[in-house]
């Protein structure tokens, strides 16, 4: 076998599981857009915030010490304990649906009914405010986050494909317990909506929000609920990512990249964004990998907006975006 | 639950009674201007006028989905069953009988007819109850049983009426607020829909205030009605003596005595239409 075509596999697997990543953050975007018809500028921040506060949880930070420090004169960081991954995973998902309800209590609600752009511009506005109030509370350096995910090169992968070979592919196992748990994530996300009363519900309210009000579903209790399954999935993002880049202010770019995901995959549709995020990452990866060394490189930082521009011209509503029902 | 009284239904209980309300959108436009209405319980009454007359507004005061809408009641009352409404959500609404059906029937058309169905239910808990007010539906509806793995976008505009009809049934009402039932519908569907509403409300019981533009139609299926006209009731009475009513015939059901009128009385139609002012 030609070795470009065994270097070009090792790139599709490497690039399959990058675009998972993806995936997990452009599912956040679709949640939200879906049920409520806002584009939420602030997903990625969403992640970022997840992130800085599970790693304030384990590591036992004070919340906010830098301003107690600056009024009061003391020198705390630190409460001095641990908290198991576990639990801290518990307690930021807790402060996640506190967030969701605050998001929807102080901003969404006084904006019922006005137009998209108005709660699009709200939404940066949330991500500026996050950001900020992320620094505030944990403070603005670099931290790892190791929730004990295995890292590293995959053995037995690198040994079965060196027998096969002649050449053992690197494979991250984090990539591949992000691949896992991004599936479970999606199967769960989809019954959820398919089969239970408030799935049923969000996708009614998705479709309209005077008919959902006019049988009784409260709008207030379901964007409240998808604020928080977008915050949980932000959260396993920021899991993910956090682990692979440590938790920094860049995480919250992220975001720019589930855009062209967004575009291919359409924006209401979960099975979409899956995709979506597996076509840029392979595609990114193997354009750079054949096209890459005709050019000079850096064709990643590039690819993913061109494609998804291509895709703007020809097919507006993405791969899976929900066909606009009009009945003449 | 055959309701004996249903002829003379101005003696029945009062079940929703709205009071002198005005109506504001935007907090600048002033849309009812003290309308005044009685349901009672286990009637028809039909709320008649043309386009803009306020017949819309004066159901979503009821329901309160004005709020969505930037509508708010800002004189007047709506009470129900004799307590006062107006500062419940919809949902407390529905959970005490009282639910809208659209204007323009607003199905949820990504979801299938049969999904549309259970959302009326949300409400509701009793499980196996539910499941028997789904057969009901269809017994009434034997359409969208055919239909009922369809997503309701794609059904005609007739089926979408049947959904958004059978939906707020789901949700056990006592009280319906069907909006413009016959829009965009052939003349032979709206006489089934209306054919239906009627023995929904003989048969089950159901209590009906029912906006719509098509007075013939209406006052043909109605025990009563009250005619609006910019934002007030200019007309009201059992739904026989308003058919016999020569400015009802003249205006609304497109009768007259003189048979067509030439354009030179079109002044003074204008004039004779407004009965109030």
């Amino acid at each position: 076998m030609p070795d470009t075509l065994i270097f070009g596999m090792e790139v599709f697997l490497n690039g399959l599981m990058a675009g998972v990543l993806y995936a997990l953050v452009a599912l956040g975007f679709v949640l939200i857009y879906k049920a409520s018809g806002i584009f939420n500028y602030s997903q990625g921040v969403l992640a970022l915030f997840a992130a800085l506060t599970l790693v304030g949880i384990m590591d036992g930070q004070v919340p906010f010490s830098h301003m107690i420090n600056a009024v009061f004169g003391t020198d705390i960081h630190h409460f001095g304990w641990q908290v198991p991954a576990v639990f801290a995973i518990l307690l930021t998902m807790v402060v996640m649906v506190v967030l969701a309800w605050a998001v929807q209590r102080l901003i969404f609600r006084h904006l019922i009914g006005q137009e998209p752009i108005i709660l699009f511009m709200a939404t940066i506005g949330l991500a500026y405010f996050l950001e900020g109030l992320g620094d505030i509370i944990w403070g603005s350096d670099i931290k790892k986050l190791d929730v004990g995910l295995p890292q590293g090169i995959n053995a037995s992968i690198d040994e079965l494909t060196y027998q096969w070979f002649g050449y053992g592919f690197f494979i991250d196992n984090l990539d591949i317990w992000a691949t896992a748990i991004a599936v479970i994530l999606v199967a769960v996300l989809v019954a959820f909506s398919q089969y239970t009363k408030q799935g049923r519900a969000m996708r009614a309210v998705a479709d309209d929000h005077q008919a959902a009000l006019s049988v009784g579903i409260s709008l207030n209790f379901i964007w409240i609920m998808v604020w928080s399954v977008a915050g949980f999935v932000a959260l396993v993002a920021g899991i993910m990512w956090g682990t692979k880049s440590g938790v920094q202010f860049s995480l919250s770019l992220i975001a720019l990249k589930a855009l062209p995901v967004l575009m291919l995959g359409g924006f209401t549709s979960i099975p979409g964004a899956i995709v979506g995020g597996l076509i840029i990452g392979v595609g990114e990866k193997l354009f750079e990998f054949l096209v890459g060394p005709l050019v000079g490189g850096a064709t990643e930082n590039w690819f993913a907006y061109v494609l998804a521009l291509i895709f703007l011209v020809f097919r507006p509503q993405g791969l899976f975006g929900e066909k606009i029902i009009e009945r003449v | 639950m055959l309701d004996t009284t249903k002829d003379t239904p101005v003696q029945a209980e009062t079940l929703l009674e709205v009071n002198n309300i005005e109506v504001i959108y935007n907090h600048v436009i002033l849309v009812l201007k003290g309308v005044s209405l009685r349901v009672p319980k286990g009637g028809i009454t039909a709320l008649l006028g043309g386009n803009g007359a306020g017949k819309t507004t004066t159901l979503k005061a009821v329901s309160n989905l004005l709020r969505s809408e930037r509508g708010e009641v800002t004189k007047g009352s709506v009470s129900y069953r004799g307590e006062r409404v107006q500062d419940l959500d919809p949902a407390e609404l529905v959970k005490r009988g009282v639910i809208q059906v659209m204007e323009g029937r607003h199905c949820f058309e990504h979801l299938t007819v049969e999904e549309n169905l259970m959302t009326g239910a949300y409400t509701r808990s009793d499980r196996s109850e539910v499941a028997a007010d789904l057969d009901m539906v269809y017994e009434y509806f034997p359409r969208l049983k055919e239909r009922r793995r369809s997503q309701a976008g794609y059904t005609s505009g007739g089926e979408q009426q049947m959904v958004a009809i059978g939906r707020a049934l789901m949700s056990r009402p006592e009280t319906i607020l069907l909006d413009e039932p016959s829009m965009g519908l052939a003349p032979q569907l709206v006489e089934q829909i209306f054919g239906i509403v009627k023995s929904l409300n003989e048969d089950q019981g159901y209590t009906f205030l029912l906006a719509e533009q098509n007075t013939n139609v209406a006052l043909r299926f109605a025990h009563y009605g009250y005619i609006l006209e910019s934002g007030r009731v200019v007309m009201d009475g059992p739904a026989k003596d308003l058919r016999e009513n020569p400015d009802v015939k003249e205006f609304y059901l497109g009768m007259s005595d003189e048979g067509r009128k030439s354009f030179r009385d079109v002044r003074s139609y204008r004039r004779r239409k407004r009965w109030l002012s």
